[in-house]
């Protein structure tokens, strides 16, 4: 389903002021009552339409849909790649390759992914990095975090691992041991288990449609 | 049926509202020292790492700020309800034993928040320790407690209308902004991995609750204290509310699509978002206007100078913090760079305090003129013009800095770096931002400084003045 925003702005607002022109037939609009009812008409039209579009979102942003990828995304590879019409990266889901070494199938990939939610939320990671751009600045965004360079150029090599999940997975449980900055991520205690789940939420998270936040990360062609 | 109280004399309301302030205070306090601590940890990241991380002192900055702020406004309508509908506030040991639970609650969330700090991925730290859901950190046991405790403030403000047979504008509008404000934390209450779904919910509590039923309440309990400092008519004081909720909620409820931009949700939320939320300032503007010119009118002169300041300073702060740095970056087409930058919280520092903590302020200087000296025709004293410039200049000062830090993000991470790891990095170590955080940290500096000299003209206002000139040659 398509709503133009534009018929949608139009639309609530004229209703607003019409409706409560007509309800306050009779009064100046200097006088309380002009007031109260357009409190009430645009109160009750927007919170409407907010209900409206708030089932219509749901719907696109539910795991498996377009915007949003299902969970065993992370078995695939991801890329970004420039949409030149619209001019935003938009991000590629490719072939099959595995995520640890084996394919996971859709319920093992929920509780994967589930757990590095609960991970993430459990270690308050919102309150320095950012997600999706939300959260604190003390630390860098992790909107497309599993599609950054550094951890091919960078942690690979410290941590000695062969793959970037296996690097991330050894970083995310020894942050203190690797620095990168002068800010150094503490230690959060996380297990072996946990570290695993948060990078395949990471994966994950780096395969939503953001409308083309951030632009041209890591300079995507 | 109403309980007329002897000039001079306090309702049991307001008693107690007496009890919200000062925990307020308290606690604002503690903001500006977990803040402080964490604007520190900018400059030398080794400061207390691995005991007491920025992660947590940032966590216990913001909670404390949300409590305080929700401890005010109760307050606030627990000071002005009685004197609005002529009668004691009905169930007054309810609202007691709420006033004790809530602050035992919070207690008991912040030692764990500062001795227990985490715990492992599963349900029992949702529950327990954090949600770890910036803002909305408060383990969920405390998210029950907290819709109680509203619902008790509901019930206690309905109920007291219905005795008092006498349900005023300004009662009608907090009536309904109460319903929306115990019901829109509960959209916060809920876990599920789905990170985009989690945001579209989270922005119901942080923007339609903070937003949108918060400047209402604050406008309502403006309302009240404009008739009371001013005397403004409540034909004219009872207008305005109504324009400004018909304003507020009209472009504030889709205004919440800029927040919706890059979520992961459709794009008719970018042209809807980006609209209702330019328009997001009028209502502000308009206060300012109306402030502007109450003050006018009586030659900045009042019974109580420092609520009056404190009052015109609401108009201006909410109307350039929340107006001003807020549509500076409310666009999706500025927003796609300055999103998750210092801008944010420089935005952030302004409207929080421009709207909120000068609406409370207000509030507690009107109360210590009834409390202290209600027969002084003058409320004044030295000591609050210092801190009234000094706060208003380092909040001033901390926004600015992180504007600067916040602008060189926008161009050094997000605009030119492709937002990698290494480009925020690269932004971190830039000049201008580094020298932001340094100025942030000295204004925040002077901040806990003025914190200081209002806590203690707070403490002393109106204590130990002249008494009112006898006549001269009167005996005793």
């Amino acid at each position: 389903m398509e709503i133009g925003w534009i018929e949608t702005t139009i639309g609530a607002l004229f209703a607003t002021v019409i409706l409560t022109l007509w309800l306050s037939r009779g009064s100046g609009w200097l006088e309380p009552r002009f007031w109260r009812n357009a409190a009430v008409v645009s109160s009750l039209i927007m919170t409407g339409i907010l209900v409206y579009l708030t089932i219509d979102s749901l719907n696109q942003i539910r795991e498996g849909s377009a915007r949003v990828p299902a969970y065993t995304v992370i078995n695939r590879t991801i890329g970004l790649k420039r949409d030149y019409e619209k001019r935003r990266d938009i991000p590629v889901i490719g072939e099959e390759v595995g995520f640890f070494g084996k394919i996971w199938s859709e319920e093992e990939a929920y509780a994967l992914v589930n757990k590095g939610k609960m991970t993430l939320q459990s270690r308050n990671c919102m309150d320095c990095h950012t997600l999706l751009g939300n959260g604190a600045y003390f630390a860098p965004d992790l909107t497309r975090a599993w599609l950054d360079p550094k951890w091919e150029t960078m942690v690979k090599g410290m941590t000695g691992k062969a793959t970037k999940e296996e690097a991330m997975a050894e970083w995310l449980q020894h942050p203190n041991r690797y620095p990168t900055f002068v800010r150094r991520m503490p230690n959060l205690g996380l297990t072996e288990e946990e570290a695993k789940a948060l990078v395949a939420f990471l994966k994950w998270m780096s395969a939503i449609d953001t409308n083309g936040f951030p632009d041209r990360f890591a300079g995507a062609q | 049926m109403t309980q007329a109280v002897p000039q001079g004399k306090l309702y049991e309301s307001q008693k107690l509202a007496l009890w919200y302030f000062w925990v307020a205070l308290a606690l604002f306090g503690a903001q500006v020292l977990f803040g402080l601590l964490a604007a520190w940890q900018y400059l030398d990241p080794n400061f207390l790492y691995g005991k007491l991380n920025f992660v947590t002192n940032r966590m216990l900055h913001i909670n404390a700020m949300i409590v305080w702020l929700l401890l005010g406004f109760m307050g606030g309508v627990y000071w002005f309800l009685p004197l609005e509908l002529g009668r004691e506030v009905v169930g007054i040991r309810l609202a007691r034993f709420a006033f004790f639970t809530l602050i035992a609650a919070v207690g008991i969330v912040v030692l764990v928040y500062l001795l227990v700090q985490y715990g492992p991925g599963n349900a029992f730290t949702l529950w327990f320790i954090t949600e770890g859901r910036e803002y909305i950190e408060a383990p969920r046991w405390a998210d029950f407690g907290i819709v109680a405790v509203m619902t008790v403030f509901l019930y206690n403000v309905v109920a007291t209308a219905l005795k008092a047979k006498r349900i005023t504008g300004v009662v009608a509008v907090l009536m309904f902004d109460l319903v929306a404000l115990a019901g829109l934390y509960t959209a916060g209450m809920h876990y599920t991995p789905n990170i985009s779904m989690d945001q579209y919910f989270w922005w119901w509590v942080v923007h339609l609750w903070v937003e949108a039923t918060w400047e209402v309440l604050v406008g309502s309990i403006m309302a009240m204290a404009l008739m009371h400092l001013l005397g403004t008519p409540r034909r004219i004081v009872e207008t305005w509310l109504y324009l400004e909720v018909a304003l507020v909620f009209g472009t504030g409820i889709l205004g919440l699509g800029h927040h919706y931009f890059w979520i992961g949700t459709p794009e008719y939320w970018l042209g809807l978002g980006g609209f209702f939320s330019a328009l997001e300032p009028i209502p502000l503007v308009a206060m300012v206007v109306h402030a502007v010119y109450d003050a006018g009118v009586h030659r900045m002169q009042t019974v109580n100078q420092p609520a009056l300041f404190w009052a015109i300073a609401q108009a201006f702060g909410n109307f350039i913090g929340a107006g001003v740095w807020g549509f500076m970056q409310t666009l999706p087409q500025i927003n796609l760079y300055s999103h998750g930058t210092q801008l944010a919280p420089a935005h952030g520092h302004l409207a929080f305090f421009g709207a909120y903590v000068t609406a409370i302020l207000t509030v507690i200087y009107m109360a210590l003129h009834q409390v202290r000296r209600p027969e002084l025709p003058r409320f004044d004293s030295k000591l609050w013009k210092w801190a009234f410039v000094l706060m208003v200049v380092s909040i001033f000062g901390m926004s600015a800095a992180m504007t600067v830090a916040g602008f060189t993000q926008t161009m050094v991470e997000r605009a030119i770096g492709g937002s990698t790891w290494q480009a925020y990095i690269d932004a971190q170590q830039h000049p201008w931002f580094q020298n932001g955080m340094v100025w942030r940290f000295v204004f925040g500096v002077f901040f806990l400084v003025s914190y200081l000299v209002l806590l203690w003209d707070v403490a002393t206002i109106g204590k130990g003045e002249a008494k009112v000139p006898k006549e001269v040659g009167a005996h005793d």
